[in-house]
């Protein structure tokens, strides 16, 4: 009876597994099949060869080497930006009890909430305004602040779990706060630093309609990139998913390798409370 | 004095990145909600009171969508949470491979919506998707299905597709959440003669409350907020039948340049889910 149990809990795994892996590799091979493959009808299962022409063809004819490179530019840009906000805020949270602590605490949770499309048009207008459409900086001023909450978030809770002591002790060596936030924390919470990090890499890598409006022409990620290929090139199911392999590659990736640390930050609070 | 004032140095970064990013745009909606402003005579912008969210109210269109965005979220978190769940329960028992299974089954939740919506568009098209491939030769269609060129299979289509992005999101975290049920629970409940089910309805589910609620409003709040799917595969067609509230509110201002209108619907979802948050924190308060 419990053997059969396990057997039927293994194959109900098997078959969730498929579910969730089944699309993305169907992408993938997609991507490596020739084009006649592709548009054979009846639709053939196995392939007839696998090639790496979609890929040389996308990268060469079209525009998709700049927009990984602009992908790339944003994404570092945000997390830089994001860890360089997010990690002062989150030592002032872990370690200081002054007025407004609960309230601002509260306020950045909320703001996690706020619908994008509350923001975007002003958005828009504002980054126009300043002249600041198309360039590298809305694009990642823009990212690095809408995950500002959940990076605090995490980060909070990682410094929590340094002693205060060390940083008592740095200071009475004679360490300044930047000094003990750079030499002390920062290497203690490496760790989650680094989960922070890759959340804030693949939500900036992933991100869409931030990059469609305060971007699309002179910066053009290659969410943005993607969604006009589907537009231009209906037909040409290769190309779209040499293109659909080439970004889906990094971001899972980089997720397999810091899940757990960020599934564990997720529900950590929600744990323990 | 300097040290009462370090916290609010160490937090003005990011609070003035807040304000001038968030907080700024948020209110300036809320002022545009109350004025005409179209986005090709950006020079005259009258005030003119309520009459945005009288038009919003009165047109049939904001109904629909919002009777829709109630289906997506309810149809679509339902579907993610059941799913979810029992991959969380089936990952939680001892097996061989489980490891390998618990890291890949995250797979989706790594992937942006615009590859999500194309590797869907792909796996439904009507004359080279697989599904309808298979569909056919395992002879569970009679013939092949125009997914997204159909109301209902369009919509269906959607939430098939952002099920698949939000499950592991569930499974991630439920899990996360029975690993942190201690075992002598089960083993007292065990003792006192609980079955499996009397075990699960009387040990996991209170146990796993927090986490469930918890996970619920996230994923609803992220659910009913997101349009970035819906527009990548369907643009919230064919006609209408895939717009919902926000998509509404983000056409009717870009597509539309009605930032007027576009504003006021923005601000009503935004009172929607606040009802769902303060709803969520009173509830949860007195427990």
């Amino acid at each position: 009876m419990k053997r059969l149990g396990n057997i039927a809990a293994q194959t109900a795994m098997a078959a969730i597994l498929a579910f969730a892996l089944l699309p993305w590799l169907w992408m993938l091979l997609s991507s490596l099949r020739p084009d006649a493959d592709l548009t054979a009808n009846p639709v053939r299962l196995m392939p007839t060869g696998l090639t790496l022409a979609n890929h040389i063809e996308l990268l060469r004819r079209t525009s998709f080497a700049e927009n990984l490179r602009d992908s790339l530019i944003v994404a570092t840009g945000a997390v830089t930006l994001g860890l360089a906000l997010a990690l002062p805020a989150a030592y002032a949270f872990s370690r200081y009890r002054f007025p407004g602590r609960g309230a601002l605490r509260i306020t950045f949770l909320v703001v996690n909430m706020f619908p994008v499309v509350l923001l975007i048009l002003p958005l828009f207008l504002l980054m126009r305004r300043l002249g600041l459409i198309d360039t590298y900086f809305a694009l990642i001023g823009g990212h690095a602040t809408f995950t500002l909450p959940f990076a605090i978030w995490l980060l909070t809770s990682y410094v929590d779990s340094i002693p205060a002591s060390l940083d008592e002790a740095a200071a009475i060596d004679g360490a300044t706060l930047p000094q003990i936030v750079i030499h002390v924390i920062l290497p203690l919470a490496l760790p989650g630093v680094v989960a922070v990090a890759t959340y804030l890499f693949i939500a900036s890598w992933n991100e869409y309609l931030f990059a469609l409006m305060l971007g699309g022409r002179d910066v053009r990620t290659v969410t943005v990139a993607l969604q006009l290929f589907i537009g231009e090139n209906a037909i040409q199911w290769g190309l779209l998913m040499a293109a659909g392999s080439l970004v889906a590659l990094p971001a899972t990736m980089l997720f397999l390798l810091a899940q757990r640390r960020l599934a564990g930050g997720l529900t950590g609070g929600a744990v323990k409370g | 004095m300097r040290e009462a004032a370090t916290p609010y140095a160490l937090l003005g970064p990011a609070l003035a990145a807040t304000a001038l990013l968030v907080l700024f745009p948020a209110a300036q909606t809320v002022w545009t909600s109350f004025h005409q402003l179209i986005l090709f005579r950006p020079k005259s912008q009258p005030f003119v009171g309520l009459d945005n969210y009288v038009w919003a109210l009165g047109d049939p269109v904001f109904w629909q969508s919002l009777t829709r965005s109630l289906l997506w979220v309810v149809a679509s978190v339902g579907l993610q949470f059941t799913l979810g769940f029992i991959t969380a329960l089936l990952l939680h028992r001892r097996f061989a491979w489980r490891g390998i299974a618990r890291a890949l089954v995250v797979v989706p939740w790594a992937l942006p919506s615009v590859i999500i919506g194309l590797i869907w568009t792909w796996m439904l098209d009507f004359n080279l998707g697989l599904i309808n491939t298979l569909g056919v030769r395992l002879g569970l269609l009679d013939a092949p299905v125009a997914f997204m060129s159909q109301p209902g299979t369009a919509l269906a289509a959607v939430i098939l597709a952002v099920v698949w992005q939000g499950f592991p999101f569930f499974a991630v975290t439920l899990l996360a959440g029975l690993q942190g049920i201690p075992a002598e629970l089960y083993e007292a409940a065990s003792i006192d003669g609980a079955g499996p089910l009397s075990r699960f309805v009387h040990v996991t589910l209170p146990g796993l409350a927090g986490v469930i609620a918890t996970a619920l409003l996230l994923r609803m709040i992220w659910v009913a907020n997101s349009l970035d799917l819906i527009l990548v595969m369907t643009g919230g067609g064919p006609g209408t039948a895939t717009q919902t509230l926000p998509l509404h509110a983000f056409l009717t201002a870009w597509s539309g340049g009605d930032f007027g209108h576009g504003s006021a619907l923005a601000v009503l979802l935004s009172l929607l889910l606040l009802g769902v948050v303060v709803a969520y924190v009173a509830r949860s308060k007195p427990a």
